[in-house]
């Protein structure tokens, strides 16, 4: 059975999906228990496989058991299995934390989007959650996945399924933003399509490694020819227009902040990460790190050049919004600078590379952490404006919490995670010699300090907002729970505060924040296992 | 935009014929996608995937046609995630477009057409040769899914003959009618079940304790050699994947002709 | 001229064509106003790495990768002049492989993964029809400039009030 754990992380939410296709629309209430057992299950799953890994290295799993070299039952004998005959699913220490992380962030929105689920999506809530499995079939394939035509068919997956949920949203800029995201996302898989195409035709194969074992073969020979490169740059630009990258970015703002919240909980903190990884991915397993730093040095200058410009406009952009989640859309952005920036830094010792591979991981749950405090704020006091923020901290003091936690992490403040991914990112620039990307960093943390004391300065101190924004009547079930405050001096705190469904994972992301910081030598030790072997 | 637009493409035009330069010639039966990787001595350095598919596949399975083998066995997960693809595109289509209830939309024809095959004679003409046609495409199709080991064919191309049967009947008559013999609930319904066939397969070989979708391991289930076990499995997954390309084929039609009111077509 | 033609368009004109269709889809993609024609130029773009896909998996002078059972046919011919020695014969050919020559077929994986790569585009196509048929209730046109506009007209008006 142990040996099955690798598919069953995908097929539980695909199954989970298929039951609430058949029975959901007769009874709308199946729907979240479905999707929680479906999920939990996959997270058993992660739990069963990393614990593999790291006690025997990586787990490979061979769909339809087309393992290279095993002799399989022919006709007339045993015939031996060629490399890459089947697909291979591949579990390592650089994506076993991944797969965790995508498990608990779908498992905190699943729990987040009760009700408001089917207060954003109506009579199509049983579409909404079999879209919002598929999506999670899809991420978890994609960090899986050892194949790399598999990761086209299962970025597909996703892609499809996040169009809808954000074109699901009544907000008519939404549905554009939803039309230009189908352009960008198409023309990006397409580019990677085709740079899969490029390498088909000069190895031959489509395992990832096996297309590196053949183009390492003889130093480099079939490596250095021209397609190959042309491969490279077609699979990096295609990856990059799907992870907003700098100049690429334009569809991500207006897509985020205009569809529903639930969806972009879910969409934000995963999709743009699993695009880094999946480029980390390409360059580790596919195309090997000395091909890439050794052969084609001058490569990564200029990708981290970008990277900088990335930072510095994402910062800049995110200073000019004055819609919460449109700043922290824009803070996404220079996010994924940072990332691709540390993982093109190649520093020998490969620091910035893991610092990215870790800061996919912190990024994960601080964007989370924003995000949903930015649902809350829209929905419990109908909040979108960093104006309208004001007096926040008296009104719903929980959420702010949370808030702040998210905000440090952002900023980089000590315990949390985004302090040390920016010290292992900054370790990793220092020893390649990129200072420009160290100095980026640090005008960027500044200007997240800027931006988010500005908003604490306003929800601390501001004027109290306007009344009429009465929502009581919401979460007359949550009334009757407690919520580890005292609620005796302030009576009516309940009321205003979000209820235990929003609390619950939010509290969860800042406790996995603040845990991430502290056991970050650990997890990062655990990711180099794989990426500095 | 425009401008935007000239370097982008003139970009990516010249970064793709810098490629062309050093590809295999066209139809070279010994190029590194069909034959194998080779070194500039000539040595060859691996097998490509495709010629121990070609040699591989009559030893493995008894299909004589390679594509489906490749397709519903060796690289199965790919086609079970591309049906997915298919399942999510038909539920992204009913999550963004449809409307529940709404006003009674006009008609575009006069009520008094909706019988068919009466009335003016060219609905005559359409009508008795739908009426003729239908079933042809339909039994048509089910040959297409069911000859997929032996000829061109399996199961999407099936499905969307199937989806274009049902798709003519809209056109031909109006969307009601099809809709009557293919309502929303059974369509979507059977998007579904046809994934949840094909996966079925997968996960009744792992009761078997062998890997997802290893067809072999049904050979006791089926009564057959493990080859002709993968033979008749891929036979069931084509079946699942015409289920779900047929359902959505025409989800797809139905909410696109009628805005998503399933009311009126075309 | 005629060399020219012959070394380097001919063996390579298939992806000659497909690198100009791309370009044309990226443009129409890009730069043209009408979401549909931005939509046909998407369509364009996709069938261009169909046309490169299939292009890798030609071999000249190939049949489609469909092989036909000959084995059975070859023995039941041998089993009818051979009433004798059954046994020994019978082993033989339980044993005895048949050949087959990959150079005759062609191959068969660029199909499957284009098979994959069409559907793609039938449900992104799809989906993508959706959005416009959904832009079209909300805006009333299809020029991409119009609805812009629309948008920062309601854009200013929300920042007035």
């Amino acid at each position: 059975m142990s040996d099955q754990l690798p598919i069953i992380i995908v097929l539980a939410p695909l199954f989970g999906a298929l039951i609430i296709g058949l029975v959901g629309s007769r009874d709308h209430r199946v729907c979240v228990p479905v999707v929680l057992v479906a999920l939990l299950t996959s997270l058993i799953a992660v739990i069963g496989t990393l614990t593999q890994v790291l006690e025997t290295g990586p787990v490979d799993y061979f769909v339809g058991g087309w393992e290279p070299g095993k002799m399989a039952p022919g006709v007339h004998g045993p015939v031996e299995i060629a490399k890459g005959f089947g697909i291979q699913l591949r579990v390592d220490t650089l994506n076993g934390f991944l797969l965790l992380a995508i498990a608990i962030v779908s498992i905190f929105v699943s729990i987040f989007s009760i009700r408001r689920a089917n207060q954003e999506a109506a009579s199509k809530t049983p579409q909404f959650y079999t879209l919002y499995l598929l999506l999670c079939v899809g991420l978890f394939g994609m960090t899986i996945t050892g194949d790399a035509f598999n990761l086209f068919v299962l970025v597909e997956v996703t892609s499809l399924t996040s169009y809808a949920l954000i074109a699901m949203g009544r907000n008519r800029r939404g549905t554009m933003a939803a039309f230009n995201y189908i352009l960008m996302g198409t023309v990006g898989a397409s580019f990677y399509l085709l740079g899969v195409g490029y390498l088909y035709l000069k190895t031959g194969s489509l395992n990832m490694e096996h297309i590196q074992e053949v183009l390492s073969a003889n130093d480099f020979e079939i490596g250095r020819s021209k397609p190959v490169m042309v491969a490279f740059v077609l699979i990096m630009v295609g990856i990059w227009i799907k992870m907003a990258f700098f100049p690429l970015y334009g569809w991500l703002p207006n897509a985020y902040s205009y569809c529903p919240s639930t969806s972009s909980c879910l969409l934000a903190p995963l999709m743009t990460k699993i695009s880094v990884y999946i480029m980390i991915r390409v360059m580790l397993s596919v195309f090997g790190w000395e091909w890439i730093f050794i052969e084609y040095a001058g490569w990564s200058d200029a990708v981290v050049i970008l990277a900088v410009i990335a930072i510095l406009a994402g910062s800049t952009l995110a200073l000019a919004q004055r819609e919460l989640k449109k700043m922290l859309c824009y803070l996404i952005v220079a996010e994924v600078g940072y990332m691709v920036g540390g993982a093109w830094l190649g520093d020998p010792e490969r620091w910035g590379m893991s610092g990215a591979v870790y800061h996919i991981l912190a990024d994960a749950f601080m964007t989370l952490c924003l995000f949903l405090c930015a649902g809350i704020f829209a929905k419990k006091a109908n909040a979108t404006r960093i104006e309208d923020l004001s007096g926040m901290f008296k009104k719903m003091p929980l959420t702010m919490t949370g808030f702040v936690v998210g905000a440090l992490a952002m900023i980089g403040i000590p315990p949390t995670c985004g302090f040390f991914s920016k010290f292992y990112l900054i370790r990793g620039g220092i020893e390649g010699g990129h200072w420009e990307f160290v100095i980026a960093l640090i005008i960027s943390s500044l200007v997240n300090v800027v931006l988010f004391f500005r908003i604490f300065e306003i929800a601390f101190f501001g004027a109290k907002p306007a009344e009429g924004h009465d929502h009581a009547h919401h979460h007359d079930e949550d009334d009757h729970s407690s919520n580890n405050q005292d609620p005796i001096d302030e009576p009516t705190l309940l009321e205003r505060e979000a209820p235990l469904r929003s609390l619950i994972p939010l509290f969860g992301t800042a406790a996995i924040i603040i845990l991430l910081g502290v056991y970050n030598g650990q997890i990062v030790e655990w990711i180099r296992l794989t990426i500095k072997p | 935009m425009k401008w935007i637009a000239l370097i982008a493409v003139t970009l990516t035009g010249s970064l793709l014929l810098v490629g062309v330069g050093d590809f295999p010639e066209w139809g070279d039966a010994h190029s590194a996608a069909n034959e194998g990787p080779k070194l500039e001595s000539g040595e060859q350095i691996a097998t490509a995937v495709s010629q121990s598919f070609l040699t591989d596949t009559d030893e493995l399975t008894q299909v004589p046609n390679v594509v489906t083998a490749v397709l519903a066995d060796y690289r199965g997960y790919d086609t079970m995630f591309e049906t997915v693809v298919i399942f999510a595109a038909g539920l992204a289509i009913f999550a963004i477009l449809r409307v529940f209830g709404g006003d009674e939309v006009k008609p575009m024809r006069a009520p008094e057409d909706d019988t068919f095959c009466e009335g003016d004679h060219s609905r005559i003409i359409i009508g008795t040769t739908c009426k003729l046609l239908i079933p042809i495409i339909q039994l048509f199709a089910l040959y297409v899914i069911a000859h997929g080991h032996h000829s061109p064919g399996g199961g999407f191309q099936g499905g969307v003959i199937m989806g274009a049967s049902f798709i003519l009947l809209a056109i031909a008559r109006d969307l009601k009618s099809a809709l009557d013999w293919f309502s929303e609930k059974t369509f979507m319904r059977l998007a579904s079940v046809g994934i949840l066939i094909y996966a079925g397969f997968g996960v009744l070989c792992q009761f078997f304790e062998r890997n997802f979708l290893d067809y072999g391991a049904l050979k006791t289930v089926m009564f057959s050699s493990e080859q002709m076990a993968r033979s008749y499995a891929m036979l069931g997954v084509e079946i699942g994947v015409a289920f779900t390309v047929t359902a959505i084929m025409f989800a797809i039609y139905a909410n696109l002709s009628s805005r998503g009111e399933l009311k009126q077509g075309l | 001229m005629r060399e020219f033609l012959e070394q380097s368009i001919q063996p390579y004109f298939n992806y000659w064509v497909y690198v100009i269709l791309m370009m044309i889809g990226l443009w129409a993609t890009i730069a043209k106003n009408n979401l549909i024609k931005k939509l046909i130029g998407m369509s364009i773009f996709q069938t261009a790495i169909i046309l490169f896909y299939v292009s890798v998996g030609v071999k000249k002078d190939s049949k489609i990768p469909i092989i036909p059972h000959q084995v059975e046919e070859h023995h039941a011919a041998e089993d009818g002049n051979h009433a004798g020695g059954h046994g020994e014969h019978g082993a033989k050919r339980v044993t005895e492989k048949h050949v087959i020559e990959p150079d005759k077929f062609a191959n068969p994986l660029p199909h499957v993964l284009m098979l994959t790569a069409i559907v793609v585009g039938v449900s992104t196509l799809g989906v993508a029809l959706a959005v416009v048929q959904m832009l079209f209730k909300e805006f009333g046109t299809l020029e991409e400039d119009e609805i812009l506009a629309q948008i920062k007209t309601a854009d200013s008006a929300s920042l007035d009030v």
